[in-house]
């Protein structure tokens, strides 16, 4: 099991005395910061106490106590617990919170999203616009006084589904028809929508003065997506170039927002798991993974030691498709077109079979529950797993690296193209296989093992030279690790009941906070969980690792050629349903 | 040399192009088909598929493992002169549980009484809200509402499925889900007993 | 394919003449021409892309319907597979792509999020639905549709597509040039969709008034 968050290593209090008290809530770890201190106790953190990796910043609005609260979650690099601050403030527009991003690079996006939809105005910000939702959206969603156009109640299961549930669609309920809510009054034909003149000023931040001073040239603005082949989704790109050379670049998301965290802060707990399965779409395993583990960290319930062996099967299992899907996508990218994703595309499909005969589904599993899984895996599952782990996969992960690893194309398309290096990476919140690959050996199965990580022997892949040919390759260390793990796994699966608990559609979580971390094969996949002891949550979060990861990407891409562009986006692995949420 | 590399790759796909037609002549010489066979498809999905991976769908159809899952169903019991003994008690607990609240119950009332009677009037479910997370079949506990195994059910029009459509029988249960229906029929039987046992030790215990 | 199907009724046709006679055969070659080759637009925009793309490779292989030719440009392609919860934020984009298919063009809602919203229709940045602003041909249900039941929604446009006749079909309809032309929704305080400004307005201030009264 995970270190609890309780055992804080370092004691905040007793440096700053005057800003810095314990939050004694029950349940509730951490300090409060006050708020006119924050940057002072912030650098400190950083500097004398080592939490160089700020994970995650989020806002929850208690409504009931006028207050709203920033929270975050830093760690070390060299591992370890982390270390949970608080600042809290009167809920009172404007709410202002000075921005940390000149501690930590790697808060800018999610002050962006806090912004965006809690309305928490980050002063210092460099550029504090709406990040998920369009400039000149209505209102901040993810406030509690705040309700959506087809709004049925607080909280699910809604009271007019039974006993007297004739079927309505939601449309007819609202005034308007359709899923739409207009301020009072609203003409939409006086209406003037915004234009994006802030988005295309902000991609010249990075332009050094003076530049253009030698030779003048025409910078041209070119966007990408979010209708593009190879952004791996709906995510938009806003390049400014100077012939083939990028100058300026923004990512522009918010194209698949689903509103994951409102809609699972009316869910009950156990509603949530599913909805968890479409964060990452490839990797629903590792999504429940990661919530279950947070939940049972707040319900303090133990897991069956057969399910935790399951659950370590189905994770590594994800990891290793996600990863040659990885490699198949990427080549896609570069321009070989299908043939090696065809090839990652077959290994998949039979991977997805057993996840198909163990949960019933072949991408969204919704396998996992609270203090196990749902069924355990039927024999001619299990022997489906051993034949793919001691026989298939290693020869065809060694088939793919024949195939590819020698390519003169591929090489020279690879090699010595630069992604990230290590301080990069960790200024900017960067976890995976992109850390991994700048030489930083942080992987939680080993940084914080959860689950029973720390019962298997493997070792934590790390290439040194930072460029794509080891962003590449580092994908293939971590499938054979993974393959290590699995043989592991298979053979030390103890027989046993497979869940802890009875099975109840309705779970008591106590009050309290937790946020729960886990390495999906994108990077850290942490959730942000507060319960006030109802049967729903009062705040959720996800912290997605591509969402966080994607913060690195202007300032590794400027200077790339356009070309590459593609091909180094690629590298983050990003997926938008993990990004958009 | 230069391009050592590329051929290095182009021979694996070479091999892979050749093992469709090895894999055809060895199936031949074994007189066994390899296509449109039950066999040939559970090989074309184990761990020694080689060469041609394709399943033809719809002239072929890929094992279904007995847990699939795709929309809901109700089941009902053949009674007597074709009677549908419907399962469902309509205690609402698929509709409680339900993640994205896409059941409809409606509760059958004793028009003598007024008070609740275990059927359900009518049961809506909206196909095109469901996520196929196989809640409502997993925490039913009357075995009532179950997941299908058929996905061809694609149509011109939005999918509102009412009681009607919704009702399949117990036998087409049975029939894709075997080892599942066994089980809880078991179960059933031996709760029935359990409780037939307690009936009749309670008049005796009284005498 | 039935050939009596397309045959149209009010043509009456001798029995023996049926399978000759030109409208009957030229509808027919038309379809079959057309269903084909269905090109879709390489468009995926959530969880059910993945099975989009699963079913275009080697296990389900949608080039056995000729549908395997994915382009990345919407000029070029007959069917926009709606694969996946279509936002408020991204439907400007994909109505702009959807105008600048050519005619035929087919729309098909893949999974519940294209049918209706799906299970994140109560969400405040979905679209309930693609058919709130595209005609849409065939609606599959499933969160996702495995590929197979994908495929067996092709095999239901296929069918749709086979039972068209050339005289009727609206892009030869005389005075029409763009008769599928969707105007593009703007987005404000929330997605404004043009075509329903006055009803929209009518509706925000009947709010106003029923609250004040």
């Amino acid at each position: 099991m995970a270190a609890p968050a309780s055992t804080q290593t370092v004691d905040l209090v007793a440096r700053f005395p005057d800003s810095v008290s314990a939050d004694a809530r029950p349940g509730y770890t951490g300090f409060i910061v006050k708020k006119e201190n924050l940057l002072e106790v912030a650098t400190a953190i950083r500097d004398e106490f080592g939490y160089d990796l700020l994970t995650a910043v989020t806002g929850v609005d208690y409504i009931a106590e006028n207050k709203m609260e920033v929270v975050y979650h830093a760690y070390k690099t060299t591992g370890g617990a982390g270390l949970t601050f608080k600042v809290q403030v009167d809920r009172v527009d404007p709410v202002e919170v000075p921005s940390v991003v000149g501690i930590w690079a790697g808060a800018d996006f999610q002050e962006r999203e806090a912004w965006d939809l809690l309305g928490i105005k980050f002063t210092g910000h460099p550029d504090l616009r709406r990040i998920l939702m369009w400039e000149g959206y209505e209102g901040h969603p993810l406030r509690k006084d705040w309700k959506e156009p087809f709004f049925e109640e607080e909280a699910k299961p809604f009271k007019s589904r039974w006993p007297d549930g004739q079927h309505t669609f939601a449309e007819n309920k609202n005034p308007f028809r359709d899923n739409l809510k207009f301020p009072e009054g609203f003409d939409p034909e006086a209406y003037q929508p915004e234009n994006e003149d802030d988005l295309y000023a902000s991609l010249e931040r990075f332009r050094s003065k003076g530049e253009n001073d030698r030779l003048k040239t025409d910078h041209i603005v070119v966007n990408m997506g979010p209708h593009h082949p190879s952004t791996h989704g709906v995510l938009r790109v806003a390049v400014t170039l100077d012939g083939e050379t990028i100058t300026g670049l923004k990512p522009v998301m918010g194209y698949l927002h689903r509103n994951h965290d409102k809609i699972g802060e009316r869910n009950t707990y156990l509603q949530i798991i599913p909805y968890t399965d479409r964060l990452d779409y490839f990797n629903s395993m590792s999504n429940n993974f990661g919530y279950v583990t947070t939940i049972e960290k707040l319900m303090k319930i133990p897991v069956a030691e057969r399910a935790e062996y399951i659950r370590v099967i189905m994770a590594e299992l994800s990891r290793i498709q996600n990863h040659l899907i990885f490699i198949g996508m990427l080549m896609n990218d570069l321009g070989t077109m299908y043939t090696p994703s065809l090839y990652a595309f077959e290994e998949r499909e039979l991977v997805l079979d057993i996840f198909e005969a163990v949960s019933g589904a072949r991408m969204m599993c919704n396998y996992f529950r609270f203090g196990g899984v749902v069924r355990d895996i039927p024999d001619f599952a299990m022997q489906k797993i051993k034949d793919l782990v001691f026989d298939r996969l290693p020869a065809k992960t060694d088939e793919m690296e024949r195939f590819l690893n020698e390519n003169e194309v591929l090489v020279a398309r690879l090699k010595g193209i630069h992604v990230l290096n290590a301080e990069d990476a960790i200024k900017y919140s960067v976890t995976g296989p992109v850390l991994r690959a700048a030489g930083v050996p942080y992987d939680l199965r080993r940084a914080e093992p959860y689950s029973v990580y720390d019962r298997f022997d493997f070792d934590v892949a790390v290439r040194h030279n930072a460029d794509m040919m080891d962003n590449y390759l580092i994908r293939f260390d971590e499938i054979r690790q993974s393959l290590r793990i699995l043989e592991q796994a298979i053979k030390q699966i103890p027989e046993g009941p497979i869940n802890s608990q009875k099975p109840a559609y309705q779970v008591r979580v106590p009050a309290g906070e937790a946020y729960g971390r886990i390495e999906s094969p994108k990077g850290e996949l942490g959730f942000y969980v507060v319960s006030n002891g109802k049967p729903n949550p009062y705040r959720y979060h996800v912290r997605p690792a591509s969402f966080v990861n994607l913060q690195a990407v202007e300032s590794m891409c400027i200077g790339a050629k356009i070309a590459d562009f593609v091909a180094l986006l690629a590298m983050f692995d990003i997926v938008m349903g993990e990004l958009d949420r | 040399m230069y391009g050592k590399g590329i051929l290095k790759g182009l021979s694996v796909t070479w091999k892979r192009f050749w093992d469709t037609y090895t894999e055809d002549i060895s199936w031949m010489v074994r007189g066994k088909k390899r296509y449109n066979t039950q066999e040939g498809i559970a090989h074309r999905s184990s761990k020694d598929t080689k060469g041609i991976f394709t399943v033809q769908y719809p002239e072929e159809q890929l094992i279904q493992p007995e847990e699939f899952r795709y929309v809901p169903f109700l089941v009902y019991d053949e009674g007597e002169e074709g009677k549908k003994e419907i399962r469902c008690t309509s205690c609402g607990i698929c509709a409680k549980v339900c993640p994205p609240q896409c059941i409809w119950i409606v509760r059958t009332n004793d028009p003598s009484t007024g008070r609740p009677v275990p059927v359900p009037t009518n049961f809506y479910i909206d196909m095109d809200i469901c996520m196929n997370c196989g809640f409502c079949a997993e925490y039913c506990p009357f075995d009532a509402i179950k997941m299908d195994h058929d996905f061809d059910i694609a149509s011109y029009e939005r999918n509102v499925y009412n009681l009607e459509k919704l009702l399949k029988p117990a036998s087409y249960y049975n029939s894709i889900r075997p080892e599942n229906a066994a089980r809880e029929d078991e179960a059933r039987r031996a709760k029935e007993a359990l409780k037939a046992a307690k009936a009749e030790a309670k008049p005796a215990a009284a005498a | 394919m039935e050939n009596e199907k397309l045959s149209l009724p009010n043509y009456n046709i001798p029995e023996d003449l049926e399978n000759v006679v030109a409208i009957t055969t030229l509808d027919r070659l038309y379809n079959w021409g057309r269903r084909s080759s269905v090109w879709p637009l390489m468009f995926g925009l959530a969880c059910c892309a993945i099975e989009m793309i699963a079913a275009q490779t080697a296990r389900y292989d949608m080039a056995r319907f000729g549908m395997e030719v994915m382009r990345p440009t919407p000029r070029q392609a007959d069917m926009m597979l709606v694969s996946g919860t279509v936002t408020k934020k991204m439907l400007p984009a994909i109505i702009r792509l959807y105008n600048q298919m050519p005619e035929p063009k087919y729309v098909v809602a893949m999974g519940a999020c294209a049918s209706s919203g799906g299970p994140f229709k109560e969400g405040y940045n979905v679209v309930a639905g693609i058919d709130k602003f595209l005609p849409v041909d065939v609606y599959i249900p499933g969160c996702p549709p495995t590929p197979q039941a994908l495929i067996a929604g092709m095999i239901k446009l296929q069918e749709k597509i086979d039972k068209q006749s050339i005289k009727k079909v609206r892009w030869y309809e005389k005075g029409k040039v763009d008769s599928n032309y969707v105007p593009m929704p703007v987005l404000g305080p929330d997605l404004i969709d043009v075509r329903r400004n006055a009803e929209i307005k009518q509706a925000a201030s009947q709010k106003t008034t029923q609250e004040s009264a």
